[in-house]
């Protein structure tokens, strides 16, 4: 059983909107995955109903070899397995981060020490502050330890770093590396393309209820191949010319000025280039 | 470690309800000490007797008992949820391994504290500050209990049912806070109930108030007062059969209505 999350055929609808639309998908195991899209493509409601929060209707899913639909006990133990962080949650102020980890761990059969999981965050110097006294940050990594605290073997990641500082970012993403390199699957949502650029070992791309294209970050939409934007300053005026051959354009263009280019610039498409094209573009 | 249940799950969010709440300085005064004010206001303007060896601070503390059970039960989980649906706090739980059924067994054991505290407050106050007598008798005390422990219940309920009316967490208040302050005035918490207009006593004894206060009356009055009672005596039998109805209404409209997120 290696695939943690297969999906095949999923469709859901609001009344005469198709939300997802036939969508299908698989995640292995100890692999970071991200899922991109713009608001109303769907992505909500196909996490949602990975995490068992919302009925589907239609289509095969399974998640850690278990239909999220299910109701009852059966659910209970399925659920001791993963850990959802959601987005924006603003509870337990009256509890210390000690007291909030250390309560949600006695909903697990085989938790993590709340002390380590606090450390593991970064709040080990908050432990005994109230949840209301926390910053944004610290409060979204409260909302990661109660999310990682049953020792999942899935985690699901809601927009994780949304209003973070860059610092903050970059902590919070080898919090994540970590968390995978002991051995858990992440599913990611963000709305940050150099986030998924940084974390995800595949990315998937989903607009109007439909996956367009799951690939690597580096591959996505034909990147590795796509024609490289070269520019440099003739005189008055900035030059750029798009070359599938770069190197053989800069050369030459070494020859023709005798020595430096003036403000000599190479650059592949960034993966936010290629995937507004893949929303924006031909796609639609 | 032992494997989690759904009692075992209760009992601690029981415990982690009960902490919170003493921290929530507003749910302290709001749900505790705001049954004393009234009392201390009622009990001072009113000193007069309305029967032979009934005073209408023995009169009004029989109704704050009843109403007690409607402020921690009703009140409390009514305006208490929708801010917790509001906050998140109810998809984040959705989303553990914990049972629904502990999640209600711990504000059972919330509502029951508060109540159990709130009754030992007002009949504190009674006795030292406004002269109020306690019952004597066995019976009476039994049937008080009684009275608590299908009452608490039946407010528990229907506060779990009625906490998806309001549209959000902030508004919550002013949509049950009229309802909880109407039935006081229609069921003879703050007036006396027979001597309230017909019409008034009709509608308030379709719901379930009227009844606790005047099961309380029934614990906190001298029998002698029975034959005052609009029926002319204390109806115990329908007393307990119409909470007993509004329970399981209670209970049918809480499992079929309860969300656990905003739509």
């Amino acid at each position: 059983m290696s695939k943690v999350i297969s999906v095949a055929g999923l469709r859901k609808s609001y009344g005469s909107t198709k939300a997802v639309d036939g969508l299908a998908l698989e995640i292995e195991q100890g692999e970071i995955f991200a899922l991109l899209g713009p608001n109303g493509a769907g992505k909500t409601t196909t996490v949602e109903i990975l995490e068992g929060f919302r009925d589907r209707d239609s289509g095969e899913v399974k998640v850690l070899g278990f239909d999220p639909a299910t109701k009852g006990r059966a659910g209970q133990s399925w659920r001791d397995r993963i850990g959802i962080v959601l987005q924006s949650t603003n509870d337990a102020g009256d509890l210390t981060v000690l007291e909030s980890v250390s309560h949600f761990a006695k909903y697990y059969d085989n938790p993590k020490d709340a002390r380590d999981v606090i450390e593991l965050v970064g709040l080990t110097d908050k432990a005994d502050a109230l949840g209301r006294t926390l910053s944004g940050g610290q409060r979204r990594r409260l909302d990661v330890a109660l999310g990682i605290i049953g020792n999942p073997e899935l985690i699901f990641l809601d927009e994780p770093t949304t209003g973070f500082d860059p610092e903050a970012r970059r902590a919070f993403w080898l919090l994540v590396r970590k968390l995978r390199d002991e051995g858990a699957t992440i599913l990611l949502t963000t709305h940050y393309l150099d986030e998924a650029e940084a974390l995800a070992d595949r990315v998937a791309v989903i607009n109007h209820g439909q996956i367009i294209e799951i690939s690597t970050p580096d591959q996505l939409g034909g990147r590795a191949t796509s024609l490289a934007t070269v520019s440099w300053r003739d005189g008055q005026q900035l030059q750029t010319e798009k070359s599938a051959n770069p190197t053989e354009l800069v050369k030459k263009l070494g020859q023709q000025f005798g020595g430096e280019v003036p403000e000599l610039s190479v650059k592949r498409a960034s993966l936010e280039d290629i995937y507004l094209e893949m929303i924006c573009g031909t796609y639609e | 470690m032992s494997k989690p249940t759904a009692l075992s799950i209760g009992l601690e969010r029981g415990k982690l309800e009960i902490k919170q709440f003493m921290r929530q300085r507003e749910s302290v005064v709001f749900t505790l000490l705001f049954p004393l004010i009234l009392l201390a206001i009622f009990g001072s303007v009113f000193s007069n007797s309305i029967a032979k060896g009934v005073t209408f601070s023995q009169y009004f503390v029989a109704g704050m008992i009843a109403s007690g059970m409607v402020n921690t039960g009703f009140q409390q989980l009514a305006i208490m949820i929708p801010m917790e649906r509001d906050f998140g706090t109810l998809k984040r739980l959705r989303g553990t391994p914990m049972p629904a059924s502990s999640y209600f067994i711990g504000k059972a054991i919330l509502v029951t504290l508060s109540m159990l505290v709130q009754v030992l407050l007002l009949l504190a106050a009674g006795v030292i500050f406004f002269g109020v007598n306690l019952p004597t008798s066995a019976n009476k005390w039994l049937l008080l209990a009684a009275l608590l422990v299908l009452g608490s219940t039946c407010s528990t309920v229907l506060g779990i049912a009625f906490s998806n009316v309001p549209k959000s967490g902030r508004g919550a208040s002013a949509v049950v806070s009229p309802v909880v302050i109407v039935l006081q005035f229609f069921s003879g918490v703050f007036f006396i109930f027979s001597d309230l207009p017909h019409w008034m006593q009709q509608v308030a004894a379709i719901f379930p108030l009227k009844w606790m206060t005047q099961g309380a009356r029934s614990v906190f009055l001298p029998d002698s007062f029975a034959q005052r009672e609009v029926a002319g005596n204390w109806e115990t039998g329908r007393t307990f059969a119409i909470i007993a109805v509004w329970l399981v209404l209670g209970l049918i409209w809480a499992i079929r209505s309860f969300k656990w997120e905003r739509d």
